[in-house]
């Protein structure tokens, strides 16, 4: 399989027709099936490709532009590859008063994001902010791959990104 | 495998004697907050001391052996409520709670010592802020003590994967009871409960199931909706993780009521602990016979398959959460035809949230008059809050219908943090209203509520204080509705951005005057021009805010002041004479020329020039530029 370097990080590129083919039959071919499937090639890819779409658009016998409406609808898709660690900030409205936007401005600023763009350069770390995680008594709350980390402050971004870069160089 | 009630009765008392039979049974919070705070690794713990001192044992090894009464068992619960305080452990049967237990240090000895001993750990248990009375009991604690539990009856306390620990407190009976009555009656007996819908609009559960139970079509279906979207809410989402079989359970009495085979629990993409442990449950519940053919010998059938959403707010509506399910983008429908009538691919479905679907299995467990006897005439029963902000104790909790936000807050909620004054409550998320002081007396119940512009809202509860701005906070619901509006109605689309707009003006400090009424206007035409609920009331926080902090918004338009000292723009940046050794390096860096001063005076910042860029306060050694708001 081919895979492209970028830093650090792998990404996968090709469409694996053996990987497609097992999700759909997991989910059947019905429109219903649709948000399943892009759930499925968004947690391998990590985004949805213009391939995936045409891919997953023919095989349902929809069109394409079906496809991309439904894609760009949903928070949980994207069309650009995210970052290997991927890093939600809870800016619900408990960690919007105790402080959330803080931590979001020093994460930003710790991992290097340019304005406008969410994820690295180098495809580490994609920082988006979520509308609420439930953990509101943790408030301000973010989580990392799904891993939850409370009480979080400005301060404390630099520890938790600086375990991850630890964890990350005892792999290589 | 369980195929009649009397199976379930027989399995009850099997279980509950087996748990006699331990020495005591130590239930590790699991809930979202204490898992944060460590509690898995306070049960691991746990566990290894216990079995470090041959005293720990299992439901299974006591169900086994029918030996004499010994052992300890610790299980992982949801969440128990007071995450403030957590990882928390209760010691059952006595019901102690044990509060901020760590997993190293002595704290877990301790506990095992006492359990062995039949003492209590004083310095663990909860400690009344006012008076340092020890309150070792989790029943004499304030904040359990003051409220009702029937949706939360069983979270915290069962674990939640071990389906017969729901069974041995009665789980599975109040379905057991819908099926020995026709469908007809079951409806008849959730019209006379009176419960109505719990996640926000209150609309009567019994009313829903009536007409899609009166329609006639060859498939009907039931969905729960679990997309509990609203930021500051995590009820049903204690009840998805604490008791999972609660709500697979009600759903089974609906469907059975109306007429469905098929079930939907649509759960939010933000909560995998749910969607897996709802997968969980369902597979067990297959496994006991209680989902599949012919459940309980009485033919009837049904199958529930979760639906993890994708990140759309939206969704929890009802009609876009149908066209989520069917694969399309969530965007609402219009009403009628209400989903009753025609919903799932055009069949009639009856969408209930998860907390209500809580409930029913109660009320077929203890009846009509047991429900009606809590809360009030209109609304009867309880409602659960998460209760969050800047409270003393924040969590998880449940009140009867018609208590006072003045209970809620102050004696439940413990009073604001750190001896601060209250600022407001804002109750229901984006769709509800921020209620001030003055409104403390009022009863939480769906109609008062509405009569002040507020509503129950899925039951999001944040508590502000002087520090909170609300105008800021206006603006931040609105951000959210605006990025969360489907995109189908223009008044909904177009004029949230306005109304965003506006508000970001404001807290930049350009408002004028005008914009309050333009806001007003706008907000009004949006109410009345959206389709769906999501539109409808996300104006709301805007419009109660300005009925109930009107001086707050001209403090931000008229004096360009921010009162609360949030918004940065509203400041004004000044030099201490006192501190200020005129050095001359802020004048320096001012990239404006703002500050005017010579060596023999104290430097001055012109405030029609300065842009508030923050380089002076980032380059005086002597602290003298302060903020003022």
């Amino acid at each position: 399989m081919n895979t492209t370097v970028l830093g650090t990080e792998t990404l996968e590129t090709d469409f694996d027709p053996d990987f497609f083919s097992a999700v759909l039959a997991e989910t059947g071919t019905s429109t219903a099936a649709l948000v399943p499937i892009l759930q499925a090639v968004q947690e391998k890819y990590r985004h949805l490709s213009e391939e995936a779409i045409t891919h997953v658009a023919a095989a349902l016998g929809l069109s394409t532009a079906t496809v991309y409406g439904v894609a760009t609808f949903y928070a949980q898709f994207s069309l650009e590859p995210k970052g290997k660690y991927v890093i939600k900030v809870c800016d619900g409205t408990a960690c919007h008063v105790r402080g959330s936007i803080p931590v979001y401005d020093a994460l930003r600023k710790r991992v290097n994001l340019e304005d406008g763009r969410s994820t690295t350069e180098n495809r580490m770390y994609t920082v988006e902010t979520v509308a609420c995680l439930g953990a509101c008594v943790l408030a301000p709350v973010i989580t990392i791959n799904d891993q939850v980390y409370g009480h979080v402050t400005a301060d404390a971004i630099n520890i938790i990104i600086d375990t991850l870069e630890q964890e990350g160089s005892q792999h290589d | 495998m369980i195929k009649s009630r009397q199976d379930m009765i027989t399995l009850q008392e099997r279980y509950g004697q087996a748990l006699q039979r331990a020495k005591a049974r130590l239930v590790v919070c699991a809930g979202p907050g204490c898992v944060a705070s460590g509690s898995l690794q306070v049960y691991e713990a746990l566990v290894r001391e216990l079995k470090k001192r041959n005293l720990h044992t299992t439901v299974d090894c006591l169900l086994e052996e029918e030996g004499e009464k010994d052992g300890v068992i610790a299980v992982n619960s949801g969440c128990q409520g007071l995450c403030q305080l957590g990882p928390l452990v209760r010691v059952e049967p006595e019901g102690i709670l044990y509060t901020k237990v760590k997993a190293d240090g002595d704290d877990v000895s301790e506990i095992v010592d006492a359990v062995e001993a039949k003492t209590v750990v004083t310095h663990l248990c909860y400690h009344e802020p006012s008076t340092h009375a020890v309150l070792q009991k989790e029943q004499e604690i304030p904040f359990y003590k003051n409220q009702t539990r029937v949706a939360l009856a069983n979270c915290g306390i069962v674990d939640p994967e071990d389906i017969r620990s729901y069974m041995q407190r009665g789980g599975y009976q109040g379905l057991a009871n819908a099926l020995e009555l026709t469908p007809e009656e079951v409806i008849e007996m959730i019209l006379q409960a009176n419960l109505r819908g719990r996640g926000g609009g209150g609309f009567p559960a019994g009313r829903k199931w009536a007409i899609a139970g009166a329609q006639e079509a060859d498939q009907k279906y039931m969905i729960c909706n679990g997309d509990e979207g609203d930021p500051g809410a995590f009820m049903d989402r204690s009840i998805m993780e604490g008791d999972p079989h609660s709500v697979i359970e009600g759903m089974l009495i609906a469907g059975y009521a109306i007429g469905a085979n098929e079930g939907y629990i649509y759960v939010r993409a933000e909560y995998p602990l749910a969607v897996q442990r709802l997968r969980q449950t369902i597979a067990d519940a297959t496994a006991y016979g209680l989902l599949g053919d012919n459940i309980l010998g009485t033919g009837f059938s049904f199958r529930i398959r979760v639906k993890e959403g994708a990140g759309a707010f939206v969704c929890g509506e009802e009609s876009a959460l149908i066209a989520s399910i069917e694969g399309e983008r969530g965007m609402a429908r219009p009403k009628p035809p209400f989903p009753a009538v025609s919903g799932l691919w055009g069949m009639p479905t009856v969408i209930n949230n998860v907390e209500t679907l809580a409930n029913v299995g109660q009320i077929l467990l203890k009846g009509v008059d047991w429900f009606r006897s809590i809360g009030t005439e209109d609304s009867p029963g309880t409602k659960t809050f998460a209760l969050t902000g800047e409270v003393e104790n924040t969590g998880l909790i449940e009140v009867p219908m018609g208590q006072t936000l003045e209970d809620i807050v102050y004696t439940i909620g413990g009073g604001i943090r750190d001896g601060r004054q209250l600022k407001g409550v804002q109750i229901g998320g984006p769709s509800g209203g921020c209620l001030t002081e003055s409104h403390m007396g009022i009863t939480v119940d769906f109609d008062s509520l509405k009569k002040v512009g507020a509503m129950m809202g899925s039951g999001g509860m944040v508590v502000m204080n002087e520090n909170t701005c609300v105008v800021e906070v206006a603006r931040f619901f609105m951000n959210f509705i605006q990025n969360e509006s489907c995109g189908k109605c223009t008044f909904c689309r177009e004029g949230t951005l306005q109304m965003l707009q506006i508000l970001q003006r404001i807290v930049d400090g350009h408002g004028q005057v005008e914009d309050l009424d333009l806001l007003i206007e706008l907000g009004e035409t949006v109410q009345l021009g959206s389709l769906c609920g999501l539109g409808k009331s996300a104006p709301n926080p805007v419009l109660s805010t300005l009925a109930n902090f009107r001086d707050e918004y001209l403090a931000h338009v008229v004096d360009k002041r921010c009162p609360s000292g949030v918004c940065r723009n509203l400041r004004r940046l000044v030099i201490s004479e006192e501190k200020c050794r005129s050095c001359w390096l802020c004048v320096k860096v001012c990239p404006v020329n703002a500050i005017s001063g010579s060596r023999k005076e104290p430097y001055k910042i012109n405030q029609e020039k300065c842009i508030k860029c923050d380089a002076c306060l980032s380059v005086c050694k002597f602290g003298a530029i302060e903020e003022e708001y």
